[in-house]
């Protein structure tokens, strides 16, 4: 156990006791640019064996007469420029990201290993049918898996993401409701929503109307069916919402839609805290998606890529994207694209593929039992810290928490420390930061998300980290004003690098050698 | 922070200041406040019409990016420039660095805006 000190303008107070971390090596490591050498190189070409070609006779204008100013570096010390910076980074293979699924969750290598099996990595999608029989039946099996879990009848696993989804989710609403002779004008939203589905809603031409959340931070159904008219083509809903609350009458909430002919979509970003133990299609839900980088453990972190399926009930099976998955009379599968109503496509081919087999591994590998166990396990996670916290940082709605919790700042504001200054001083003691400053019905957010695959033992560290930077809140507080202390860096100045951003290298790299008798060296 | 008694406020969060057919409008020191540093500003057109209740602009933060409501319904006939190269200014001072000047089609439309009394009443429970 380290305890390093810290050295702050006030000398003796309480300064922490940091049980995760102690100093770490980071090495210092300057730009390629500014490490370059001219003629270095990670390479060496074999003589040309084949009749030079004359680039300008063949380019015209378009040849280049000078090189780019690009690096001049040898193998290993761009091995290590890059191995270094990666050693900077916080990561899931380190410890545990209270942001949840929303950003970075364990995934399960059974997962990755299965993706890599030869016959699936390599198959292509120009394959003919005859020959994909393997991986349609992956997409086949996830399909009805999806269908059994979220209760609808229908799915397509098209959307490259989340938001994507919402996107396709909301194009089948309003193709439904011009089938029916008017796409209507508006979609509600709830105050407490992800800002992505406003953006949904008015990317597909719709009207965005607030739904204002009562004081335990759910929908006020009074006021909804005041709103809701024979011109409102959906709600959308996160259920549970970014507050990790329960819409316990979300069945009452789809009658009052669906008693004006609006659609109820769901967004499935929560949909980890359900999965198992409820199922949309019974509570009222029409469609909506999944993030499968959320709930069913495919990669988040390098760009994913995501996958957001979009399933929904019967009635908006005619619009689904083209093309979708077919059984033929003999058993064999068949992608159909004979689809009139259909909205069209939405992703080329069938998808993110990769991401299909992970999940269907993680969702075979544990099961309906299983896929049960770490909804209660993530639900659980999060009310173990919520319980253990709640004597240190105000909980604004104390309605009971599902997968995640939402803590405030009011307590610690009061010694002028804001939720992004507990969030820095976090990094201290060896976590990421949570979620700061949403969602934004919560002033001054600390959303929390352990997921369920965190340790008691993980959990206690994270809470102690938590307890004690409540106590230098009250003891020592420019400590946490000023931190980091422990990082490579201190705090940065987020405000100019948002105001006058420094985006690109403006310099040329140098064209003497850095020194003189490795120039020109090779490797 | 006084809110002046002059202007008249949203629920939103923006003052305007009336002056017969004219106002002026801007985001309280409230809003700046929740927000925190201020570092764009997206301002209507000269010309363009905006709407009571309706988004006109919006300012973002280094935490979010917010819609700005307009109080009343009428033309826009100008906007503070100033705001594109030093957005800070609205952090500085709130009540003075206006956004767009308006020119106000329906006066009845400032009836239901939010007196200062009633303003900071507002936040107080906004708050709690």
């Amino acid at each position: 156990m380290a305890t390093t000190p810290e050295t702050t303008e006030q000398g003796s107070t309480f300064t922490g006791n940091r049980q995760k971390v102690a100093a770490h090596l980071t090495q210092n490591e300057p730009l390629l640019f500014e490490k370059s050498s001219p003629g270095k190189r990670g390479y060496r070409l074999p003589p040309l064996d084949v009749p030079e070609a004359d680039a300008a006779k063949l380019l015209g204008d378009a040849a280049r007469t000078e090189a780019p100013e690009l690096p001049e570096l040898s193998e290993i010390e761009i091995i290590r420029h890059f191995t270094r910076l990666s050693t900077w980074n916080y990561a899931i293979d380190l410890g545990m990201y209270p942001l949840g699924s929303c950003t970075m969750k364990y995934n399960p290598r059974v997962n990755e290993f299965v993706s890599r099996l030869e016959g699936i990595a390599e198959a292509h999608p120009y394959q003919p049918e005859s020959l994909s029989q393997g991986a349609l039946q992956v997409l086949h099996t996830l399909e009805k898996a999806l269908i059994e879990i979220t209760g609808m009848d229908t799915i397509t696993l098209q959307p490259a993401a989340g938001a994507h989804g919402e996107f396709t989710g909301i194009l089948l609403t309003r193709a439904y409701h011009e089938s029916k002779g008017n796409p209507r004008r508006k979609v509600l939203i709830p105050d407490s929503a992800h800002g992505t589905n406003p953006a949904t809603a008015a990317v597909c031409g719709y009207q965005v109307e607030n739904l204002r959340s009562n004081q335990h931070g759910m929908v006020d159904i009074d006021q909804l069916a005041k709103q809701v008219d024979d011109q409102t083509a959906a709600l959308m809903l996160t259920n549970p919402s970014t507050i990790g609350v329960f819409e316990a009458e979300i069945h009452k909430i789809a009658d009052v839609l669906h008693s004006k002919g609006a659609l109820l979509y769901m967004d499935g970003a929560n949909m980890n805290a359900l999965c198992g133990k409820t199922r949309p299609g019974d509570f009222g839900v029409d469609v909506m998606h999944l993030n499968l980088h959320k709930t069913f453990s495919t990669p988040h972190g390098g760009g994913g890529p995501g996958s957001g399926p979009v399933a929904c009930k019967k009635i908006l099976e005619p619009f689904l994207p083209t093309p979708v998955v077919r059984e033929n009379a003999d058993g064999t599968l068949r992608l159909d694209y004979d689809r009139p109503h259909s909205v069209g496509r939405v992703r080329m081919f069938y998808g993110n593929f990769g991401m299909f087999v992970r999940a269907l591994a993680y969702i075979l590998a544990n099961g309906p039992d299983g896929l049960r166990q770490t909804t209660e396990d993530a639900v659980l996670n999060a009310n173990y810290i919520r319980k253990k916290l709640e004597g240190y940082y105000e909980l604004p709605y104390k309605t009971p928490s599902m997968h995640e919790v939402v803590f405030s700042d009011k307590k610690q504001q009061a010694r002028g420390i804001k939720t992004g200054d507990i969030a820095k001083r976090l990094i201290d003691y060896g976590f990421h930061p949570y979620t700061v400053s949403f969602p934004l019905i919560v002033p001054g957010a600390l959303m929390i998300e352990p997921t369920e695959s965190e340790s008691k033992e993980e959990l206690d560290l994270f809470i102690d980290a938590m307890q004690q930077i409540a106590r230098e809140v009250e003891e020592n507080p420019l400590l946490v004003l000023q931190a980091p202390h422990a990082t490579r860096v201190k705090r940065m100045d987020e405000t100019a690098a948002a105001r006058k951003p420094i985006l690109r290298w403006k310099g040329a790299p140098s064209r003497e050698p850095l020194t003189v008798d490795t120039a020109a060296k090779e490797w | 922070m006084d809110y002046p008694a002059a202007y008249k406020y949203t629920k939103e969060h923006e003052w305007i200041e009336l002056n017969g057919k004219w106002g002026k409008v801007g985001i309280t020191d409230y809003a700046q406040n929740s927000l925190g540093d201020i570092v764009f500003v997206d301002l209507p057109k000269v010309g363009s019409s905006v709407e009571k209740g309706k988004v006109f602009g919006s300012v973002e933060s280094v935490k979010a990016v917010s819609d700005l409501y307009s109080p009343v319904s009428g033309k826009v006939t100008a906007v503070n420039d100033d705001l594109t190269a030093s957005p800070e200014k609205i952090n500085t001072d709130a009540h003075g660095a206006w956004i767009m000047k308006v020119e106000v089609s329906d006066s009845a439309d400032a009836n239901d805006l939010l007196s200062k009394d009633a303003y900071e009443t507002y936040i107080k429970e906004e708050t709690h």
